[in-house]
């Protein structure tokens, strides 16, 4: 099929795109046939963003030939983009907070649609692929998962042939990402080409058919995921030997450091989730992970643990045995809590601020960076290089703006920040969201070797297996409600699945059904 | 097609700091339109209202009076405004200031000390932080937008004052007229520079933009100031409380507009008068923004905005134009400023929408 480029449905061939003082693309050339789920895979950096954004006509390339259905064809904009029939998902989100799905999607149409049409399509395509949507929510009160299914469903909408996916699962249940491959799939059948970027290479070589690697710009391999490892995709990725996280040996574990009994929360936001009766303890030298879909009370439960939320009673959250459910979270890192925050752009970090100040955001009460209230400039400056030197975050230096580095970049230095504090109790969200394959097991790295050193960890995520790798125990949030943990090793994947639909009892045990 | 605003892809730096200086040029050049309207040779009007004024080093002495009180108001305005704190009101914490200066140096009439001055400024200080404190209470109490209160309570100020020059604080020995009785030497501050206004409060000024510069640049106060500004969400998760500095910045602003207030009745007047103030606390909201919420910028631009009111009083004099004249030429400073703001972040354009869209760069 790649011989014959008149049958392909999109012909790249050396697309170049230089940004001042970086190569994102060199000379890099692509053939993707109908019908194809057609995998693009690379580190952070690698230039894969740069390439979709040249096909759906965000950039534009230097150099280099675009050949769609075999016609040469410049894209100018997104909007011709879709007029040719491509669609794409962002990675990041471009949805406006204030206003509601259909408005969203009504948003992404070049022409105009009424609103009634449109909600019932809305209806038809979300009940079709099985991606539940009320289009009459507002998007600011829906969770990070719903809001991707709002750029899913906007996209298909408009019936692609060629449909630009950026880590779209990364958000997803396995279940709801079964059935988002089989969607996938269907589309496949029916002839619309899929162009896939995910870090997840299980699910790679699970879908595509075919997977084109991107280093430094340049394409280095081209091959067939069902036939390789992810453990050798990820090689060629980074183009060396895949450092896989290392379990310590059985530890007993120690005392209880973080404990929560019974603690019940309303939301402050009208849409958001309360917290209903969470317990849950974790000790020194373990790791406890939270799995959930999204929007089922995290960000609730990270705020009440962090203090950004105070709890009704004080003893409903315990440090040492000592209560702090009416502390704050500036007492409460005095007390050795260190936290990874949801959002790494405007709440972990400050974009317009350097690296120097963001080191210091979260790590003020340490390291001397402050004295008699005065910032100390040439302690902070030294706090964000060891995070840079210690967790190779690629900037130029600290006094680079937090903004302008990438997605996985930043939180390699948010996790590095949080780290390097020693804290006794780190509590992370999604460590490695969004980060790439070499990235991500150093980031699980870094937290095997801190619960070691004997700090509790407690990782909420959604992605499984990051879960399955890393932490000695499980429990799963569903609804506000935490089901009781669960030794990860006595657990299925089928069974985490189950606790995330919430088929839990009131004692947090799971209900057990007949396969249906 | 109508145009429409396109964000740029980023902000140059060099733009941020230039747009002052373009936005005063543009004023420059609309300012000689409007004369030219208005009859006059614009060379001629222009020379006096911006040159004239301190061709003299009365007129340098007067410019610094003036632009005194505008500086210390604007370094506390700046302040909160890079917290999103909104404190529209330091006019009136500027007339509490006066009030309260005023009334020590009332009560201690015939008391021959140096602590007279002390004891006004502290009183001053109080009273324009206290002014300040109310819709800092209202906001983190009752959630009350502060822009409106801190608007509100300035005409409560203003009409405090005036119950207290027709009644109360009325100088007995001075015909009715609404004022009160001049301050003794003790309760004035010490001129500088001989056959001038100019006081210790010029060089009080500049230590007061040097702290204001410090506690940006380097304090833990600033730093948290500036997260809250930028982004709320951090400086929540960053254990930063906002309440706290809702109250801080607007009891500093309120403050320092009180002190400005005492310095202006002790000053330049000398006593109280019904109206103490030609707008100072209003215009030091542009002040503010034309030095870019910087402390020294904020001093630059004092100087500029003083200029216009030195100049607003010679054109009045010798071109025989309305004293209006200021209001036009800052309010359309202001303008051009926004103006050129929008453009630095934004690009015109007409015509269908185009392909260059900023999107942040993913991994």
């Amino acid at each position: 099929m790649a011989s014959d480029d008149a049958a392909a449905r999109l012909a790249l061939t050396d697309i170049c795109k230089t940004f001042p003082g970086v190569v994102a693309n060199d000379a890099v050339s692509l053939t993707l046939g109908p019908g194809e789920i057609h995998a693009l895979l690379g580190e952070n950096g690698a230039g894969k963003s740069t390439l979709v954004k040249i096909v759906y006509g965000v950039l534009r390339a230097d150099s280099g030939e675009m050949r769609w259905n075999g016609q040469p064809v410049q894209v100018a904009s997104p909007a011709q983009a879709r007029r040719l029939g491509i669609g794409m998902v962002f990675q990041h989100f471009s949805l406006f907070d204030s206003l509601t799905v259909a408005e969203n999607i009504a948003l992404g149409f070049d022409e105009k649609v009424p609103m009634r049409d449109l909600t019932a399509r809305i209806g038809e395509v979300s009940a079709h692929y099985g991606l539940a949507l009320d289009p009459g929510r507002h998007v600011h009160t829906l969770s990070v998962g719903e809001r991707q299914r709002v750029e899913i469903v906007r996209c298909l909408l408009q019936n692609p042939s060629l449909l630009i996916m950026d880590e779209p699962t990364s958000v997803l249940t396995p279940q709801e990402a079964d059935r988002l491959f089989e969607t996938l799939r269907q589309l496949a059948s029916e002839g619309v080409t899929v162009l896939y970027i995910s870090h997840k290479l299980e699910e790679i070589r699970a879908l595509c058919e075919a997977a084109t690697v991107l280093r430094g710009g340049k394409v280095v391999a081209t091959c067939d995921p069902r036939t390789e490892t992810a453990r050798s995709l990820a090689q060629m990725m980074i183009g060396g030997e895949l450092a896989t996280p290392v379990r310590s040996g059985a530890d007993e574990a120690g005392s209880e450091r973080l404990t929560v009994r019974s603690l019940s929360l309303e939301s402050e936001h009208p849409f958001g989730t309360p917290i209903r009766d969470v317990s849950l303890s974790v000790r020194a030298g373990e790791i406890l992970g939270i799995a959930g879909v999204a929007g089922n009370g995290q960000p609730e439960l990270l705020a009440a643990l962090s203090g950004e939320t105070l709890c009704p009673q004080a003893d409903s959250i315990l440090l040492d045995g000592q209560p702090v459910g009416r502390l704050g979270p500036r007492a409460r890192r005095a007390r050795g809590v260190c936290v990874v925050p949801e959002e790494r752009l405007g709440q972990g970090t400050v974009p317009e601020m350097t690296l120097s100040e963001n080191g210091f955001l979260s790590a003020y009460l340490r390291s001397g960076m402050l004295r008699q209230g005065l910032l100390q400039l040439r302690a902070m400056s030294r706090f964000a290089s060891d995070i840079i030197e210690a967790y190779s975050v690629m900037t130029p230096g600290p006094a680079t703006a937090a903004g302008s580095l990438s997605g996985g970049n930043l939180q390699k230095f948010i996790i590095g920040r949080e780290i390097l504090q020693n804290p006794d109790i780190l509590i992370a969200a999604h460590p490695t969201w969004g980060v790439d394959a070499g990235a991500a097991a150093a980031i699980q790295q870094a937290l095997l070797d801190l619960a070691k050193a004997g700090a509790a960890v407690l990782v909420i995520s959604q992605d499984l297996d990051e879960l399955f790798a890393i932490s000695d125990r499980l429990a799963v949030i569903c609804e506000g409600r935490l089901s009781a943990s669960r030794p990860t090793k006595d657990t299925t994947v089928e069974q985490a699945g189950l606790l995330m639909g919430g088929m839990f009892d009131e004692a947090g045990e799971i209900i057990e059904t007949h396969a249906a | 097609m109508l145009p429409r605003l396109e964000p740029r892809s980023g902000v140059s730096a060099a733009m941020m700091l230039l747009t002052p200086a373009i936005a005063v040029g543009l004023t420059l050049i609309a300012g000689v339109i409007m004369f030219a309207a208005l009859g006059f040779d614009p060379g001629r009007a222009l020379y006096t209202f911006f040159v004239k004024p301190v061709s003299t080093l009365y007129g340098v002495s007067e410019l610094l009076v003036k632009a005194t009180p505008l500086a210390i108001i604007g370094i506390g305005l700046a302040l909160g405004f890079r917290a999103n704190v909104w404190n529209i009101g330091a006019e009136g914490q500027f007339t509490l200031g006066a009030i309260c200066g005023g009334g020590v140096a009332l009560a201690l009439h015939g008391v021959e000390s140096w602590l007279v001055l002390p004891a006004m400024a502290v009183a001053g200080i109080l009273g324009g932080l206290a002014w300040g404190a109310i819709p800092a209470l209202l906001r983190v109490r009752f959630n009350a937008n502060e822009i409106l209160t801190s608007l509100m309570l300035t005409y409560v100020a203003t009409l405090l004052l005036s119950y207290l020059v027709h009644g109360p604080w009325r100088d007995p020995d001075g015909l009715n007229f609404p004022e009160s009785r001049m301050f003794e030497d003790s309760a004035l501050l010490p001129v500088i520079l001989d056959e001038t206004r100019l006081s210790i409060a010029a060089p009080i000024t500049l230590l007061i933009v040097l702290a204001g510069w410090l506690v940006l640049s380097r304090a833990f106060l600033g730093f948290q100031i500036k997260v809250v500004g930028q982004s709320p969400a951090a400086a929540s998760y960053a254990g930063f409380s906002e309440k706290r500095l809702i109250w801080t910045t607007l009891c500093v602003s309120g403050a320092l507009a009180g002190l400005a207030g005492m310095f202006e009745v002790s000053g330049p007047i000398g006593q109280l008068h019904p109206v103490v103030s030609p707008g100072y606390g209003f215009t030091a909201i542009i002040v503010a923004f034309l030095g870019r919420l910087h402390p020294v910028g904020v001093l630059f631009a004092s100087l500029l905005i003083a200029l216009s009111y030195l100049g607003g009083e010679l054109a009045q004099i010798e071109l025989k134009l309305p004293l209006a004249l200021t209001g036009v030429f800052q309010g359309m400073l202001l303008f051009f400023l926004l103006g050129t703001d929008v453009l630095i972040r934004y690009r015109v354009r007409f015509g269908r929408r185009g392909a260059q869209i900023a999107l942040p760069q993913g991994g």
